[in-house]
C-alpha cells in the first residue's frame, strides 16, 4: 500500500506527460529552469517569457535545420535541494541546454549534475564569483556580471566619485546581498585613504531598522552601501531619510527595481544603485521589449534583458553547431560573437561575458537615470 | 453496507446559501478587487465573487450531506468514543492476511522501484525517504516521549554541515561522516535538553523554535566557519568502493543505500519503542509526574528522548548534504520543522507505518502537484487543515501493545 | 547618552509593534491553549484589507483622516471575519482532538491564507501609503522619534488599557476568564463556551488588524508573507511575558524589542535574533511559565 498510491500517481504522470514526448521526438529541448512559484516568482518568470519570444520566433522562421525549438519550463522555487530534481528530471527528459537557474544557491547544487551529463547552462541571473571563477563548471555560462565585478564598480564609484572617506557596509545576511558585500568589504579595506565605519547584517523582514540606522549615524559614516534586496533597503533608506541623514546610499542590481522607487516614494531621491546597462536604445533591445508588450500586455520583468541575451547567444550556438552536441556548442559561445540587446558579445574561458553590462544608475524624479 | 437514509431540507439549503453569502462577503476585497497601489488604480472582478458563491454553496451542501451520512452510519456516536484506530486505513492495515502481502507488495516494489522509473522519480523518492527516515526520528521526540519539538531542522542542519565541513578540511568521506555526523547531532540533542528540562508543552516548543533558529543563524552569520549564506559546494555524493560512479548510478546507489536505512530506522524504532527506555517514554508522555512517581529517571528519559531523536536528524542531514552536493543555511529554516511534524502529527503520533505514509503523502504531493505552480502550496495548505479535521488522530493510530492472559486481553491503554 | 535614548526609543516601537500582534496571540492561546500560528496572517489580512480599502477609497478624493478611519474600519470588520471564519472552519472541528492536531491544522491555515493572497493580489512586496500623519510638533525631535513611532506607541498603550479593563469588567470578559480557567465548568455554569471561544478570536484578530495597519502605514510597505516573522517574535514575546498574560504579552514584546535594538546598538545586529532567543532560554529556565504567567501546579 505504501507505494501503491505512489505508483498510481507515476503512472498517471507519465501517462500524460508521454503523448507530449511522442510528439516531440525531433524537437530540440531547452530546458528553463527558476523560481516561477512563490515570493521569488517575479524573478523568474521573465527568464520564461524572453526564452519563449526567442524560440517562438525562431521556430516561426522553420526552426534550427527544420528541428523546432521545445521549451521544457521546470521550477525550482530558488532552492537547493528542488533544483537538484529539476535538473535530473530535465536530464531524464533529454535536455541538452539550459536556460537558467535563477538564484546562485540553486545553480550551484544542480550545476554538478548537469556537468556530468555534459549539459550547457546559461544563466541570467546567477550573479555568485565562485561559478565561474572557481573553475569547476566548464558548462555554465551567464550573462551577468558577477558579485566581484558589481562590488568593484560600487566602491570605486562611492570612493572616486562620492568623494567618501568612512564608509558603512551593510547587507542582508542573504545568499547575494552578503557575497556582495564581502568583496565590497575586502575592497574598502584594500584601499588605504578610506575607513570601514561599520560592517552589519541586517535581519531580513524585521518590521523596524531604526536601531541600526542609529549606529549609522554613530559610526560617522559619510556613504552606506548596501548589499541585498529592496524591501530591506528601502526601509532603510526610509528611516535614514526620516532622521535627516543625507548621506548617499549605494546599493545593487537587487536594488535597481522601479517597486523600490514606488515603495521608498520621495525618499528614494537620490539613490544610487548598480544594474545591468540600459538596453532601451539598442535595436534589439527595444524589439525584444516591443515584443514582450504585444505577447503578454506588460512590461518585461527582472533580468529580462540578461534572459533574452542567454537565450540569443544559445540559439546562435545551437544553429551554428547545427545542433546540441555539446562540444560544438562550446565552441561557438566561446569563440564568435552574437547580436544582444547588450551589444555583440561572447564568454570567455571562465564563462562570463566579454564586454561591459554594467551600469550606474541614480533616481531622479522618480526614475532610475543612467549615470555612468 | 446498506445506503443511510440522507436527504436535503429547505432549511438545509438555506443554511448552504447562507454559508455562501458569508464566503462571498469574507474573498470580497480580495477576489473582487484588485488594486495597483503604485499606479493608483483598481480593478474589479466581479465574476470571482459568482465563482465563490457557487463554489462554497455546492460544498456546504456536499458537507450537509456527509454530516448526516456519517451520523446515520455511526448511529450519533462521535468519533471519541470509538476504539482508537477506528478509521478505513486502519482496519485494513490491521486485518489478518492483509498486511504481510501488502507488506511483500510493497517491499517488491521498493526494491525494483530505481529499475522501472527514471532517474528523475528515484531522485524524489530519494527525498521521500530522508523524510521518512526524518520523521521516524522526531516521531520519538513528539510521538513517543510528548515533547513538542520546533527546531527539529536544527540537527539536520548539524548533520549537514558535519559531512561538509570534515570534508572541507579533512577530507572524511560519506561513511565515516555519517557516523560522526550522527554523534554530533546527539551531542546537541543533548546540549538542547539540559536547559528545557524543566519546561513544559508549549514553553518547550518555544525554545527548541528559538534553538533552530539560533543555529541557522549562526551557520548564516559566522562565515569562516561555515562559509556563511553562499554555502557549500561539490560536497561528494557516497562513493560505492572506490568506484566512480555516473550520475544515474549514484543516484540508484543513493536510493539502496536510503531505502536500506530507512529499513534500519525502522527495525530500531521499533525495537525500542518496545524497550523498557520505549516505556519509560510513553509513561512520560501520558503524565509526567505519574511517570516520576513510577520511579523512572525524568532527566535521563527525556534527554535519551532528545539525543536519540537527534541522531536520526544527523544521519539524514549527511545524506542529504551528500545528495544535493551543496548545502547552505536557506534549507534549514522553521518550515522545515513544520514539515516533519506535520508528517509525525499527520501519520498518527507514535504510529510507525503512519509516518511513513505521511512522509511519502507531504512530499510527493507537493512534488507531483508542480504543474498547478502557485495553486500547489495553496492545496498543501486545505490537505493539511482537511486532514486533520476528518482525521484528527492522524492516518493510522498507534495500536497499544496487548497482553493476553487466560482468554482476557489486557490492553495497556491508560486508564 | 543621547546614542542611549535613541536605541531605547527604536526598542519601545519595536516592542510596540511586537506587542500589537502578541496580545492576539496570548488571548487566544489563553482561552484554548492552542498555538495559532495563522494570527500572523491574520495581521497582513487586516493590513492587506486596509491597502485595498485605501486604494479603493482613495479614488473618490476622501481627507486622510477619514480615509483612515474608512480603512482601519474595513480591516477590523474582514479581519475579525477572518479570524471567526478559522476558528469555526479549522478548530472548532478539533475540539477534544489530540493535543498536536489542532497545532498542524493551524500550520495549514497559515499556508493556505498566505497563497491566497498571493494568488488574490501579488506575491511582490507593494507599497502602502502613510495613513499616518506627520505631525509638525515632532520636527525637531525627527531623529529620536517619529510621528509613527509615537502613535504606535501610544496606541499600544491604549489597546492594552482598553483590553485589560474589557476582560477585567465586561460580561463577556468574565466570561473568557471563566472558560480560560475550566471550559467545563464554565459551560456548567451556563456559559456558551463556543461562542465565548468565537467572541476571543474575534477580538484578537480585530487588535491583529489595528495592527496591521499601524505596522503596515509604519514599514511603508506589504507583502503576503509578512504574517509569518512578525508571528514567530510576537508569539515568542508571548511566551517570554507568561504566554495567557495580557500585561505580560506587552511586557515580553518590550523586553524583546530592547534586548534586539541594545543587542544591535552595542554588539551587532548580526546575532540580534541570537540574543533575543538566548535571553528567551534564559528567562525561562529561572522563570518556566514566562515573567508573569503562573505557575500552575499539578494534582495526578
Amino acid at each position: 500500500m505504501t507505494f501503491r498510491s505512489t505508483f498510481l500517481v507515476t503512472a498517471l504522470s507519465l501517462a500524460l506527460a508521454l503523448p507530449a514526448c511522442l510528439a516531440a521526438a525531433e524537437n530540440i529541448k531547452i530546458g528553463v529552469a527558476g523560481a516561477h512559484s512563490g515570493d521569488l516568482a517575479s524573478y523568474g518568470l521573465p527568464t520564461v517569457k524572453a526564452a519563449e519570444l526567442v524560440a517562438g520566433d525562431i521556430n516561426a522562421r522553420g526552426g534550427i535545420n527544420g528541428r523546432q525549438l521545445e521549451l521544457l519550463i521546470e521550477d525550482d522555487a530558488c532552492k537547493p535541494e528542488i533544483a537538484t530534481n529539476t535538473a535530473t528530471k530535465l536530464i531524464s527528459m533529454g535536455v541538452k541546454v539550459v536556460i537558467g537557474h535563477i538564484c546562485s544557491g540553486a545553480t550551484k547544487a544542480a550545476l554538478p549534475i548537469y556537468k556530468e551529463a555534459g549539459v550547457i547552462v546559461i544563466s541570467p541571473s546567477a550573479t555568485n564569483t565562485e561559478l565561474t571563477l572557481s573553475g569547476d563548471y566548464p558548462n555554465f555560462y551567464r550573462t551577468i556580471f558577477s558579485d566581484n565585478v558589481q562590488a568593484r564598480t560600487i566602491v570605486d564609484f562611492t570612493i572616486n566619485d562620492l568623494a567618501a572617506k568612512k564608509i558603512a557596509i551593510l547587507h542582508d545576511k542573504g545568499d547575494y546581498g552578503k557575497g556582495l558585500a564581502e568583496f565590497a568589504k575586502t575592497y574598502v579595506e584594500e584601499d588605504e585613504s578610506v575607513e570601514l565605519a561599520l560592517y552589519e547584517g541586517v535581519t531580513p523582514g524585521a518590521v523596524d531598522y531604526s536601531a541600526v540606522v542609529q549606529k549609522i549615524k554613530r559610526s560617522g559614516a559619510d556613504a552606506v552601501i548596501y548589499g541585498g534586496y529592496h524591501p530591506e533597503a528601502s526601509k532603510i533608506v526610509t528611516q535614514m531619510r526620516r532622521k535627516k541623514m543625507t548621506i548617499p546610499f549605494v546599493s545593487d542590481d537587487g536594488v535597481k527595481d522601479d517597486t523600490f522607487i514606488k515603495i521608498a516614494g520621495e525618499y528614494a531621491e537620490g539613490v544610487y544603485a548598480t544594474g545591468p546597462i540600459d538596453v532601451t536604445a539598442n535595436p534589439i533591445g527595444k524589439a525584444a521589449r516591443e515584443a514582450h508588450r504585444r505577447e503578454y500586455g506588460s512590461e518585461p520583468g527582472a533580468f529580462f534583458d540578461n534572459a533574452y541575451t542567454a537565450a540569443l547567444a544559445l540559439t546562435n550556438a545551437l544553429i551554428k553547431a547545427g545542433g546540441t552536441e555539446s562540444e560544438a556548442v562550446a565552441r561557438v559561445l566561446r569563440t564568435e560573437d552574437v547580436a544582444t540587446p547588450f551589444g555583440a558579445l561572447h564568454f570567455d574561458d571562465q564563462g562570463d561575458t566579454t564586454g561591459a553590462t554594467l551600469a550606474i544608475y541614480r533616481v531622479v524624479n522618480g526614475r532610475y537615470v543612467p549615470i555612468r | 453496507m446498506a445506503a443511510p437514509n440522507v436527504r436535503l431540507t429547505w432549511g438545509d439549503t438555506g443554511r448552504a446559501l447562507l454559508t455562501s453569502l458569508w464566503f462571498v462577503f469574507l474573498t470580497f476585497p480580495f477576489l473582487a478587487v484588485k488594486i495597483n497601489p503604485a499606479e493608483q488604480t483598481v480593478l474589479w472582478r466581479w465574476p470571482n465573487l459568482i465563482h465563490v458563491a457557487v463554489t462554497t454553496f455546492l460544498l456546504s451542501l456536499a458537507a450537509c450531506l456527509y454530516r448526516q451520512y456519517r451520523e446515520a452510519r455511526l448511529d450519533r456516536k462521535t468519533e471519541d468514543d470509538l476504539p482508537v484506530g477506528h478509521n478505513p486505513l486502519h482496519l485494513l492495515w490491521t486485518r489478518p492476511g492483509v498486511r504481510l502481502p501488502l507488506l511483500a507488495g510493497a517491499s517488491a516494489i521498493a526494491l525494483v522501484f530505481p529499475l522501472l522509473f527514471s532517474t528523475y522519480q528515484t531522485n524524489i523518492m530519494i527525498t521521500a525517504l530522508l523524510y521518512v527516515m526524518l520523521g521516524l526520528g522526531l516521531n520519538i521526540v513528539v510521538g513517543v516521549a510528548g515533547l513538542l519539538d520546533l527546531g527539529y531542522v536544527a540537527f539536520y542542519a548539524v548533520g549537514a554541515y558535519s559531512y561538509a565541513l570534515l570534508n572541507l578540511h579533512f577530507g572524511i568521506g560519506f561513511w565515516t561522516a555519517l557516523p560522526l555526523g550522527a554523534l554530533l547531532a546527539a551531542l546537541f540533542g543533548i546540549l538542547l535538553g539540559f536547559p528545557v528540562l524543566r519546561l513544559r508543552g508549549d514553553y518547550l516548543a518555544i525554545v527548541t523554535l528559538g534553538f533552530g533558529e539560533i543555529i541557522r543563524l549562526i551557520l548564516e552569520n559566522w562565515n569562516d566557519f561555515s562559509h556563511g549564506p553562499s554555502g557549500i559546494a561539490n560536497i561528494p555524493r557516497p562513493g560505492f568502493f572506490g568506484l566512480d560512479l555516473s550520475l544515474e548510478g549514484s543516484i540508484t546507489y543513493l536510493y539502496y543505500l536510503m531505502l536500506g536505512l530507512v529499513l534500519f530506522t525502522v527495525f530500531v524504532v521499533n525495537r525500542l519503542q518496545n524497550s523498557r527506555i520505549g516505556r519509560a517514554w510513553f509513561a512520560l508522555r501520558e503524565d509526567e509526574i505519574a511517570c516520576q512517581a513510577m520511579g523512572i529517571d525524568k532527566t535521563r528519559t527525556k534527554l535519551t528522548a532528545f539525543a536519540l531523536g537527534a541522531t536520526w536528524a544527523g544521519m539524514a542531514g549527511v545524506i542529504f548534504a551528500a545528495k544535493t552536493t551543496f548545502i547552505n543555511p536557506a534549507s534549514f529554516t522553521f518550515l522545515e520543522s513544520a514539515i516533519i511534524l506535520c508528517i509525525v502529527v499527520l501519520g498518527g503520533m507514535g504510529s510507525i507505518i503512519g509516518v511513513i505514509l505521511a512522509a511519502l503523502l507531504l512530499i510527493l504531493l507537493p512534488e507531483y502537484l508542480r504543474p498547478l505552480a502557485d495553486y500547489r502550496m495553496l492545496a498543501f495548505g486545505t490537505v493539511l487543515v482537511a486532514m486533520m479535521v476528518f482525521r484528527p488522530r492522524g492516518l493510522i493510530s498507534p495500536v497499544r501493545r496487548t497482553y493476553t492472559v487466560r482468554g482476557r486481553t489486557i490492553s495497556d491503554e491508560p486508564a | 547618552m543621547e546614542y542611549f535614548v535613541e536605541l531605547f526609543f527604536s526598542g519601545l516601537t519595536r516592542g510596540a509593534i511586537y506587542a500589537l500582534i502578541a496580545l492576539g496571540y496570548t488571548m487566544v492561546y489563553g482561552i484554548i491553549g492552542l498555538i495559532n500560528f495563522a494570527h500572523g496572517e491574520i495581521y497582513m489580512i487586516g493590513a492587506f484589507t486596509a491597502l485595498i480599502a485605501a486604494t479603493v477609497l482613495s479614488l473618490f478624493n476622501l481627507p486622510l483622516p477619514a480615509l483612515l478611519f474608512l480603512s482601519l474600519a474595513a480591516a477590523v470588520i474582514w479581519a475579525s471575519a477572518y479570524g471567526y471564519t478559522i476558528e469555526r472552519v479549522a478548530y472548532r472541528p478539533l475540539r477534544g482532538a489530540p493535543r498536536l492536531s489542532p497545532l498542524i491544522s493551524a500550520i495549514g491555515m497559515s499556508i493556505f491564507l498566505q497563497n491566497y493572497v498571493l494568488l488574490a493580489q501579488t506575491p511582490d512586496f507593494i507599497p502602502f501609503p502613510a495613513l499616518i500623519p506627520e505631525f509638525a510638533a515632532l520636527e525637531p525631535y525627527a531623529g529620536v522619534v517619529g510621528s509613527s513611532d509615537l502613535v504606535i506607541l501610544l496606541s499600544t498603550a491604549l489597546i492594552m488599557l482598553l483590553l485589560s479593563l474589557f476582560i477585567k469588567f465586561t460580561r463577556t470578559g468574565k466570561a473568557m476568564r471563566a472558560t480560560a480557567q475550566d471550559r467545563t465548568m464554565a459551560a456548567l455554569v451556563g456559559i456558551n463556551v463556543n461562542r465565548i471561544i468565537a467572541a476571543t478570536f474575534v477580538v484578537g484578530s480585530a487588535l491583529a488588524a489595528v495592527g496591521g495597519l499601524l505596522i503596515a502605514s509604519h514599514v511603508g510597505q506589504i507583502n503576503c508573507f509578512i504574517g509569518f516573522i512578525a508571528g514567530i517574535k510576537a508569539f515568542t514575546a508571548a511566551v517570554l511575558g507568561g504566554i495567557g498574560s495580557i500585561p505580560g504579552a506587552v511586557l515580553g514584546s518590550l523586553i524583546l524589542g530592547l534586548t534586539e535594538s541594545f543587542a544591535t546598538g552595542y554588539v551587532s545586529s548580526d546575532y540580534e535574533d541570537v540574543f533575543a532567543f538566548s535571553l528567551l532560554v534564559l528567562i525561562l529556565i529561572f522563570r518556566p511559565a514566562g515573567l508573569l504567567g503562573k505557575t500552575s501546579t499539578e494534582k495526578v
